[in-house]
């Protein structure tokens, strides 16, 4: 079908350069499916006219699932007729992205008999996206997915796929497991996942430690970030043999820290850790000389999500350190009674942040039953508009 | 059809990540004890057990095709006994107990076109969305500007010479499904005229008072247009979110002459050193230039060459920003600050400067 392909003088320019190209990857995938060929084609007639040439929306699905398939049509289909239907599945990634190749090659296969050879590995929220096929080949295409034990992920307003850094599989850092907890969230929660029933989209993201590869904190609507609340572990040897190296440990280490709660004399590196912020720095720069204490456990944190509709909001403090241990129960009974109050209360399309934002925090830990600390705020408030419960009447 | 019903599973979940790990990741799971990058883009990390485990990371488009993928597997099966993983980045890992596949490994993935590098202090790849190539209300194409900008930066990615990370992420639209909000550098596709109202269609396919809700500004009201129940926007009030094309698909605000992209600066996500950030608006408006953009890379290449020029070590970009002082970086950068770059959202007063903290 080589000889066929659309002539698109400006996506051919996107093949020159060293970094990887999305046009010569849609070209080989259009050597076997007519929809990669015309898509290369309405994309090249995008790039001459910038403007996308996608309609909006439309439900699609398989059958029993609520989410999980994004309905795509093209705007031009009597032009790009193959590509008239380009819907996007969302297929649930295995926690930390680790496969076998026997395993992807099964997607592949699945992937080249009912859709457009084209993936994203992986979408935003970390599952695998299958690009592009048309209405009649969800179901056969779910059918073969269920053969080899893949499944949906979420759409739309329900518990989107959760989401995490390799943790203790390849990561020292790693202050809980992170592939544990997320595939029992993902398995308990299955429904919540797959029938959207809540006010707006749902995100969980795990992340082993506060250098927070997964993003959580910018774009998770439950935050699971580890932490640890001992004495960072110092292998005195290590740091002794980084100094000899040639580190500047005073202006590297110490200057960066901002707890400025350590101390190197030029021979002895001590930390008063009951100063420490749990930044990661110092142990981001001398991995062979200091690691996490050993009371290892997770903050979570609340409400992060980008600006639609209120503005942008980083996740904020919901309870500084939890242990993180199978059956998981003190988690699952938060998320129980904040979604309990989020569905009940929450208006259409508002994120559980905006949520917060709306009704107060204060109003929100009394509805969740979390009791206010410090920790929660970066200060206290700065006005005086006190909503006051509490007052003694003139007996 | 009964029978089939019966025997159609739903909900059982992804597969257990146990089966996709490779023998040293089971016997050394949270043994791990540190690691080293050993060059741009290979790390060991080294167990309590004593074990090596080294990892390849190379650069990967996040659209990839099949082939690709079954390259990938191809040389996972040839040096990675049939493993391999993803990064949150889009990244491919290849994990390797045997050291002396890691230069064959590199050699062979050179030759399929895929840059080793992405670690420590670098430029890893670009986190994005769909653009032009799978979405209704992209204001840009993703790929094409981060094939773009990558390969204008590609000796930072194959490299480790910066003074800190930097992390570049792109969302075709305001709704960031990338999530581009926390980035040292965020490429933003932008629209720029109110919608495009089809009063024709408004009530059949929209539920009027979800649009109105919609509107972060209140601009939206109910009203009546030749006839039809539909919706008004105050234009004076829009600043083409188009979070009400979200809700209804009969108020398009793609315009191919005034849509384009917007950079910001200063944001991250961990919490090394500094708090988490924001990225702030640096420049507002670049118009959409394909199939390469040039007006898009040279700014970000300008941003970092200027900040790899002048931070101290491990200084990301908001970091030295913040030390500095804004007015500098525009100054240093030669951008023109202007009306665009004052917030006027609410509470826009926070990010006044309230205090005498000026250099001259």
């Amino acid at each position: 079908m080589a000889d066929q392909l659309p002539n698109t003088p400006k996506l051919d320019e996107l093949e020159k350069g060293k970094w990887p190209s999305f046009v010569t990857e849609i070209k080989m995938a259009a050597k076997r499916s007519p929809m990669a060929a015309d898509l290369l084609g309405q994309l090249e007639q995008s790039y001459n006219e910038k403007i996308g040439y996608w309609k909006h929306g439309g439900i699609v699905g398989v059958m029993g699932y609520g989410g999980g398939v994004i309905g795509r049509y093209s705007a031009l289909p009597e032009k790009y007729p193959n590509i008239s239907h380009f819907h996007t599945m969302r297929i649930n990634q295995p926690a930390g992205w680790f496969y076998t190749t026997s395993a992807l090659r099964k997607v592949c296969d699945i992937w080249e008999k009912h859709g457009s050879g084209l993936t994203n590995m992986h979408g935003s929220t970390g599952d695998i996206i299958l690009l592009g096929t048309k209405t009649d080949e969800l179901e056969p295409v779910f059918d073969e997915l269920q053969k080899i034990d893949f499944d949906i992920g979420g759409s739309g307003s329900d518990l989107r796929t959760p989401s995490c850094c390799c943790g203790m599989a390849r990561c020292e850092w790693a202050c809980y497991d992170t592939m544990a907890l997320t595939h029992d969230l993902t398995m308990h929660y299955q429904d919540e996942l797959h029938r959207p029933a809540f006010p707006y989209k749902f995100k969980f993201k795990m992340s082993g430690c506060p250098n927070d590869c997964v993003a959580s904190i910018a774009r998770s609507d439950l935050s699971i970030i580890g932490i640890w609340r001992d004495e960072i572990q110092i292998d005195k040897a290590a740091v002794t043999e980084y100094a000899g190296k040639g580190m500047d440990i005073q202006s590297d280490v110490v200057g960066n820290c901002p707890g400025k709660c350590i101390n190197w004399d030029g021979k002895t590196l001590t930390i008063d850790d009951s100063y420490c912020r749990h930044c990661m720095h110092c142990i981001n720069v001398m991995p062979k000389a200091l690691r996490p204490g050993k009371d290892r456990g997770a903050m979570l944190l609340i409400g992060s999500k980008a600006p639609i509709i209120e503005g942008a909001f980083l996740s904020s403090v919901l309870v500084p350190f939890v242990k993180i241990e199978p059956p998981y129960t003190e988690i699952k009974d938060l998320v129980d009674k904040i979604w309990d109050l989020w569905c009940e209360e929450g208006k259409n399309r508002e994120r559980v942040g905006e949520f917060i934002q709306r009704v107060g925090l204060s109003a929100f830990l009394d509805e969740i039953e979390v009791d206010p600390i410090p920790e929660m705020v970066a200060h206290p408030r700065e006005n005086p508009y006190v909503f006051y419960e509490e007052y003694e009447e003139d007996e | 059809m009964a029978e089939a019903m019966q025997e159609r599973r739903t909900d059982y979940g992804p597969p257990h990540y146990e089966q996709f790990l490779p023998p040293i990741i089971k016997e050394n799971y949270g043994k791990w004890k540190y690691h080293e990058i050993l060059k741009p883009g290979v790390m060991v990390h080294v167990s309590e057990s004593g074990a090596n485990l080294f990892t390849i990371r190379a650069a990967s488009g996040r659209l990839i095709s099949i082939d690709k993928i079954r390259m990938f597997c191809d040389l996972a099966d040839k040096y990675c006994d049939g493993y391999l993983r993803f990064t949150s980045r889009h990244n491919v890992e290849f994990l390797l107990s045997k050291k002396e596949n890691i230069e064959p490994l590199i050699a062979d993935l050179k030759k399929i076109g895929h840059p080793i590098g992405g670690m420590a202090n670098s430029i890893t790849s670009i986190v994005h969305t769909q653009g032009w190539v799978h979405c209704h209300s992209a204001a840009t194409d993703a790929s094409g500007i981060v094939k773009s900008v990558m390969d204008d930066l590609i000796e930072y990615f194959e490299n480790m010479k910066l003074p800190g990370k930097l992390r570049i992420a792109l969302a075709c639209c305001l709704n960031m499904c990338g999530a581009v909000h926390c980035s040292d550098i965020a490429i933003l596709g932008v629209h720029r005229r109110p919608p495009k109202i089809d009063h024709s269609k408004v009530n059949k396919m929209c539920e009027i008072p979800n649009v109105s809700a919609s509107c972060p500004t209140a601009a939206i009201r109910p009203a009546t247009v030749d006839g039809n129940p539909s919706v008004e926007v105050l234009e004076d009030r829009c600043m083409f979110c188009a979070n009400c094309y979200t809700v209804c698909p009969a108020m398009p605000l793609n315009d191919p002459i005034n849509d384009g992209v917007s950079i910001w600066v200063g944001g991250k996500v961990s919490n090394a050193r500094h708090e988490p950030m924001f990225s702030k608006l640096f420049i507002p408006y670049i118009p959409n230039n394909p199939p390469r953009w040039p007006e898009v890379t040279g700014a970000i290449r300008n941003i970092v060459e200027i900040w790899a020029a002048n931070a101290k070590p491990y200084e990301r970009l908001g970091e030295w920003i913040e030390r500095i002082g804004w007015p500098k970086f525009f100054k240093m950068t030669g951008v023109q600050f202007q009306s665009e770059h004052i917030d006027d959202f609410k509470h826009a007063g926070l990010t006044f400067k309230r205090s005498t903290h000026i250099t001259f």
